[in-house]
């Protein structure tokens, strides 16, 4: 399992019907690390997403999965490599949580394949580690915005591929399970060596999570690399519009944003912790 | 993982399985009894013993003549109508993810009536030629409703809004053509207003058969990739579907079925529309739902024209009861989807 899997953008161009999201850009996906991609609204993570899962064709440059183009290999392929948590995904009325689980199999049938008992398996582990199978046979639209995002994780984690593309797997997240999820993909990484690539808003958890930090801004790439090189004060400035102080976290080392908003902050800042 | 977790998913998975099943047996069995009992009953009562001999081949004196020609055709027809409507339903209404969205809603069955009318009436055809002319007028209506719909790929409920509208004015075209048609049975013309088995009989079996047996094994071989769709195109396409091919495929067959059985019977009101969320109540939404909508449209068809033949006095064609015992439920759905936060 451990067959490290490369993927990477080459000057890609995506859009919607002629409107252009992102243009020009590069990205090479450091296999077997957490990636971790930030960036304002609308600015196109999603769309950046999409297109390395194989769902948005792009429309000038390429995405290659260890070396061949992503939208000339079968999606079936695609599917076994490379698993997506799309933002915002829809359950079909009446599904029981096992069962949505279980889609997450899907690629590994073919028509006439039987079910196995290492699919039940592989539900079973992927519902234990985000903590859902006390609700195995409750119907998914009776659930939590919090529990049926770990459902979701959960079928993403049941498809077992190298690579893991999530958007925003922390919302609807309280707290504790926002860190329980990232230390869950964290142990993925660890464990099995599964690439992981997701989207995340909050930059603090994001830094701390992250091998690999990007920074998109307008569908470019405005920095790349550790956390932190990449928070700094001025990338959030850039990236976010938005005044911060950039402090060391106590707890992780990585970097800590404090926003300045208009109300709220102390007349003196830059408190007693290091400044960077 | 422990052992008892893989046992409490399998056994979940296994639990559901049987539900489905027992529901699809269930089904089975009752469209075997409503199918003998269309046999049996009628003016003259046949026992069932001497109504399967006939079904068999065996001659038996009157018997023969009655259940053979007439109400054999005609339970056929309306069995074979009713698994089309059902399973065109519920693949339309899964697709699109709304029930309003079933092809007797959205103007589907309307363009094959009227199409099929019109080659009654003006062309002066018959048989096998006006199904050539229906299917690919349902085609046609619906390419235009998507058409008329298609904005960056946005669907649902301006679809069915669509739908609505161009259903309406095709079937103000059926009206037209029946009122100037000349003197025409009753029957014949309810037929292609609410759907009739009236003139159901052997000539029109054939022709049906042909073309819905293929379309449905088709479609029910397809229903894992259906059910991938449920999810949305991003997850089924992330999950390893060929999301454009499915859908294209799923498309042609429903909308292939919905003009081969309207050609036929007309549109029966509401099977299509009904069945799929009958069907889903009994499964509670486990697995593909299209054989047991499929099931329910068949048995829905062959219970409404028992009724509409025995339960009044005046015999009443097969989509007057269907359209009574749908409106509500249509009704019933539009007020419930104001608790879905307007969602149709
Ligand atoms: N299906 C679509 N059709 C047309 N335009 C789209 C579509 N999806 C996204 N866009 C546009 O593309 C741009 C980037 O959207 P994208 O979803 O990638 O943003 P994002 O960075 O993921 O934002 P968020 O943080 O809000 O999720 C936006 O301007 C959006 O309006
Ligand atoms: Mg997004």
């Amino acid at each position: 399992m451990t067959a490290t899997r490369t993927l990477t953008v080459e000057a890609a161009r995506f859009g919607y019907g002629g409107r252009t999201v992102i243009d020009g850009l590069d990205l090479r996906v450091p296999p077997g690390r957490v990636t971790v991609i930030v960036g304002a609204n609308a600015c196109g993570k999603s769309t950046l997403l999409r297109g390395m899962a194989r769902l948005l064709a792009p429309e000038r440059g390429a995405v290659l999965l260890d070396g061949k183009d992503i939208h000339r290999t079968p999606t079936r392929q695609v599917a076994l490599a490379l698993g997506l948590l799309p933002q915002s995904p829809a359950a079909p009325e009446g599904i029981a949580v096992a069962d949505l689980v279980a889609r997450g199999r899907n690629p590994h049938h073919s028509l006439l394949s039987r079910w196995t008992r290492a699919d039940d398996a592989a539900v079973a582990r992927a519902m234990e580690a985000t903590g859902v199978l006390e609700l195995a046979d409750r119907p998914v639209d009776e659930l939590s915005g919090g529990q049926r995002q770990r459902v979701w994780i959960a079928m993403a984690l049941a498809q077992e591929t190298d690579v893991l593309l999530l958007d925003e797997p922390t919302t609807y997240l309280d707290v504790t399970h926002q860190v329980e999820v990232l230390d869950l993909l964290t142990d993925l990484n660890h464990d099995r060596g599964t690439t992981v690539v997701m989207v995340l808003h909050d930059l603090n958890l994001a830094a701390r999570y992250a091998d690999h930090l990007v920074a998109v801004k307008d569908g470019a790439l405005y920095a790349t690399g550790d956390a932190a090189e990449v928070v700094t004060a001025r990338t959030v400035a850039d990236v976010f519009g938005l005044r911060a102080e950039v402090i060391e976290d106590p707890v992780s080392g990585a970097p800590l944003v404090l926003p300045l908003g208009r109300h709220r902050t102390l007349r003196r800042q830059g408190v007693s912790l290091t400044k960077r | 993982m422990s052992p008892s977790s893989v046992a409490l998913v399998r056994r979940g998975r296994l639990r559901r399985i049987r539900r489905r099943r027992t529901v699809v047996a269930g089904l089975t069995v009752l469209l075997a009894v409503l199918f003998v009992t269309s046999l049996c009953v009628g003016h003259t009562v046949y026992p069932p013993y001497d109504a399967l001999r006939v079904v068999l081949g065996d001659t038996v004196p009157g018997a023969s003549f009655t259940v053979g020609r007439l109400r054999l055709p005609r339970v056929l027809t309306g069995a074979l109508a009713g698994f089309a409507f059902g399973l065109a339903g519920a693949t339309f209404q899964t697709l699109l993810r709304n029930m309003l969205a079933s092809p007797d809603v959205i103007g589907i069955s309307s363009g094959a009536s009227a199409a099929a009318v019109f080659a009654i009436v003006v062309l002066g055809l018959g048989g096998t030629p006006v199904f050539l002319i229906a299917v690919p007028a349902g085609l046609a209506v619906a390419l235009v409703i998507y058409l008329l719909t298609y904005r960056q790929g946005v669907l649902g409920v301006r679809l069915v809004l669509v739908g609505i509208g161009v259903g309406a004015l095709l079937n103000s075209v059926v009206s037209y053509l029946l009122l100037r048609a000349p003197a025409w049975e009753v029957q014949e013309a309810m037929r292609w207003l609410t759907g009739s088995l009236g003139s159901a009989f052997w000539d029109g079996v054939g022709p049906l058969a042909t073309g819905v047996l293929p379309l449905s094994a088709v479609l029910l071989l397809a229903g894992r990739s259906l059910t991938a769709l449920q999810l949305g195109d991003d997850s089924a396409r992330a999950l390893g579907t060929r999301v454009g091919t499915s859908r294209l495929v799923l498309v042609l067959c429903a909308v292939g079925l919905t003009s081969l059985a309207t050609a036929t019977t007309g549109p029966i009101a509401f099977v299509a529309f009904l069945s799929g969320p009958v069907a889903h109540r009994l499964t509670g939404g486990n697995g593909s739902p299209l054989l047991p909508a499929a099931l329910t449209g068949a048995a829905l068809v062959l219970t409404a024209d028992l009724i509409g033949q025995f339960a009044f006095d005046t015999r009443f064609p097969v989509g007057v009861v269907t359209g009574a015992l749908g409106a509500p439920c249509l009704l019933w759905l539009l007020v419930r989807s104001r608790r879905t936060q307007g969602a149709l």
